[in-house]
């Protein structure tokens, strides 16, 4: 599959946002600016932009509690999430969700679940309902490798199968769920192959290669529009800091720091996609460029998000239904 | 507030039981609006009026037995823009589904100030009382009240089961519908007009009464409609109160009733520690403790499983006897 040149510029460029973004953010965390637990997604973009390359805006897409980097790598407005992040009014769920939850509907995520395995069915019913409302649209379901051993995993697999859902099932197998190695915690470790199980299909791709990802979701996407079902897509990924930024996790390593060094020097996603682009003619000022670009973006983003406003304690009943009830308020004396 | 159903002047009705009036409902609504969906196990088979060849698969969806995720499925169907009724069968199976209502469908327009909204309902039958034991007997509702965000109703007439149903599908937040398979023979005129809405979050005076105020729920309102006809015969005078909605609790009905009578029995079906009619009695206490002449008495399940056997489980639930003796003994 040929990628044309804006599209690698804008993949890079969404790799990197997702890097500075989640650098600055584990800066302005450990600053005591942005309240509740913090997980980057650092290690993993090429995965996330990758899968979201291949969609188009109008497909939906649902996440995990390692939320940020989804929706940006779908495209969106870096200013709301940072602003989420530190419980504004002005953020993209109006300080109501967290970094656990950026999810933001006006690019299509209809959900970030912190609960692991709790956006597969979400993502199932997503695809049911374009097949009912006849329309081409897919949904992009993010799951870690954890969550393929929820019971939900089994179940929405099955159904989607069974009813030829448009749904594309992309596990970003980071290697752990906190500390528990997939060698450690699933019967079949190769998860692509409990795709056959369910009778679709099932294909691993190395989710520090953008170009990869992005090729195998594409063709996947290409399936589901054509009313061919879903498709099980495993990328294998590494996350780079702790499974939450500042988690001091007391005993035995669950991994060793040369493992970690190792990923970080050699499958740095943005690094390999750097070279890549720099092999294939473009040049050191061209990607400056985006990165510079980026750079802006990111700080308008903090400055955004720190004048931004808090919530009014006033606003706790908000949003809890959408039309007005007779519902008890109870203010405090 | 009471008996506050939307009615056309010119409605007419049609005799028919409350199990009929809820298919009838389904029926209405997925023949009006194009987005409703049914899911369900067994659905293409049974108690739905042949709905597969009238409305097709890719309205009537037949689920596997996978309620923890069909729940999300219908929930995240409801995102995507359709309006799923799913049908989780037995009352019980709410556990395996409870998740998905409470971490997904509660929480989402929630937790995105309004960006997503999630227009499902959640059919669902209690069964108790027909020897099928613990594990397929019970009455959650009570469970689901402590979850903000879920909207409960819990109908005790076919008109209120259709007119409530129908409201459900029309709404655009999460609804739970509890019927209870006590009622599903129970019959009376049910209006045929196919845009029939009782309004969620009102509840309904049955019957009128000065000496004191009963509150009966979903399957208690059968003894408590006898007791008031018995006790009606020495000139007693119930008042029977069904609220209809457990959440949002219409208590300004409840409220009213009890600064005329200023007696209150409590009535219901579900186990003793922490059900509606506890929060019913709380909020009582805080909001009108001075219209209380007598101490509240609360006639509930016995904090004890459902048992196998007929003997036993018959002895769990509030019959007309005591409810008679729960009247009798505010006004002693």
């Amino acid at each position: 599959m040929t990628i044309g040149k804006s599209q690698q510029e804008e993949m890079y460029r969404r790799m990197f946002r997702i890097r500075r973004f989640e650098q600055e953010g584990t800066r302005l965390y450990t600053a005591g600016q942005i309240p509740g637990a913090y997980h980057a997604s650092i290690g993993q973009e090429a995965t996330i932009v990758g899968a979201c390359m291949a969609l188009r805006k109008d497909d939906a897409v649902t996440g995990t509690h390692r939320s940020h980097g989804h929706p940006i790598g779908k495209g969106a407005d870096l200013k709301p999430l940072m602003a989420e992040l530190m419980g504004k009014e002005t953020g993209v769920c109006k300080g109501r969700g967290g970094s656990m939850h950026l999810a933001d509907y006006s690019v299509g995520i209809i959900g970030e679940s912190a609960i692991v395995g709790g956006g597969i069915p979400l993502a199932t019913g997503v695809g049911l309902s374009a097949k009912v409302r006849c329309i081409d649209t897919v949904c992009l379901c993010f799951f870690g490798d954890g969550a393929v051993n929820q019971g939900t995993f089994h179940e929405s697999l099955n159904m989607a199968a069974l009813w030829k859902l448009p749904v594309i099932y992309l596990c970003e197998n980071n290697g752990y769920a906190i500390t528990t190695s997939v060698a450690s915690s699933h019967g079949q470790p190769n998860i692509a192959k409990r795709a056959e199980g369910y009778g679709m299909p099932g294909l691993a791709v190395d989710g520090q290669d953008v170009n990869a990802v992005y090729t195998v979701t594409s063709e996947a996407v290409a399936r589901a529009r054509a009313g061919e079902g879903p498709t099980l897509i495993e990328a294998k990924t590494y996350r780079f800091d702790e499974h939450q930024v500042g988690l001091v996790i007391s005993g035995t390593p669950y991994r060793s720091a040369e493992e970690v060094r190792d990923q970080q020097t050699h499958r740095d996603p943005l690094a390999l996609y750097r070279e890549t682009l720099l092999s294939q003619g473009f040049s050191e000022s061209e990607l400056g460029e985006i990165e510079n670009e980026v750079e802006i973006a990111v700080k308008d983003a903090i400055r955004f998000a720190q004048e931004g406003r808090l919530p009014d304690p006033n606003g706790l009943y908000d949003y809890m239904f959408s039309n007005p009830i007779l519902y008890p308020r109870v203010d405090l004396p | 507030m009471a008996n506050a159903a939307v009615q056309k002047q010119d409605t007419s009705y049609v005799s028919m039981t409350y199990l009929d009036a809820i298919v009838q409902a389904q029926v209405e609504e997925i023949e009006r609006d194009k987005r409703v969906i049914l899911m369900g196990e067994d659905i293409a088979v049974y108690g739905s009026g042949d709905l597969v060849e009238r409305f097709g698969p890719d309205r009537i969806w037949a689920m596997p037995i996978s309620e923890a995720s069909f729940t999300g499925v219908g929930i995240g169907a409801a995102i995507g823009g359709l309006r799923p009724i799913v049908d989780l069968n037995i009352a019980s199976f709410m556990y395996l589904a409870s998740d998905q209502i409470i971490n997904q469908a509660s929480k989402l327009r929630f937790m995105t100030a309004g960006m997503i909204k999630v227009p499902v309902v959640f059919r669902v039958c209690m069964f108790y009382g027909a020897a099928i034991a613990a594990q397929h007997s019970d009455r959650p509702y009570s469970l689901f009240m402590n979850v903000p965000g879920l909207k409960i109703i819990s109908p005790t007439s076919p008109a209120d089961a259709k007119g409530l149903l129908k409201s459900a599908v029309r709404d655009d937040d999460p609804v739970l519908f509890f019927e209870d398979s006590k009622l599903w023979t129970t019959k009376e005129e049910v209006p045929t007009d196919p845009d029939y809405l009782v309004p969620i979050g009102q509840a309904k005076i049955n019957r009128s009464g000065g000496d004191v105020t009963v509150v009966a729920i979903s399957g208690a309102m059968r003894p408590a409609l006898e007791a008031a006809n018995e006790l009606a015969q020495e000139k007693i005078f119930v008042e029977v109160i069904d609220p209809r909605t457990l959440k949002p609790l219409d208590m300004e009905t409840i409220i009213k009733s009890v600064a005329k009578t200023g007696r209150l029995v409590l009535v219901e079906n579900a186990h003793r520690m922490v059900n509606a009619s506890s929060e019913i009695a709380a909020i009582m206490v805080e909001e009108a403790f001075e219209s209380l002449k007598r101490p509240i008495i609360r006639l509930t399940a016995p904090d004890v499983h459902v048992p196998f056997s007929p003997v036993l489980e018959k002895a769990m639930y509030p019959q007309k006897q005591q409810i008679i003796a729960a009247v009798r003994k505010l006004l002693s």
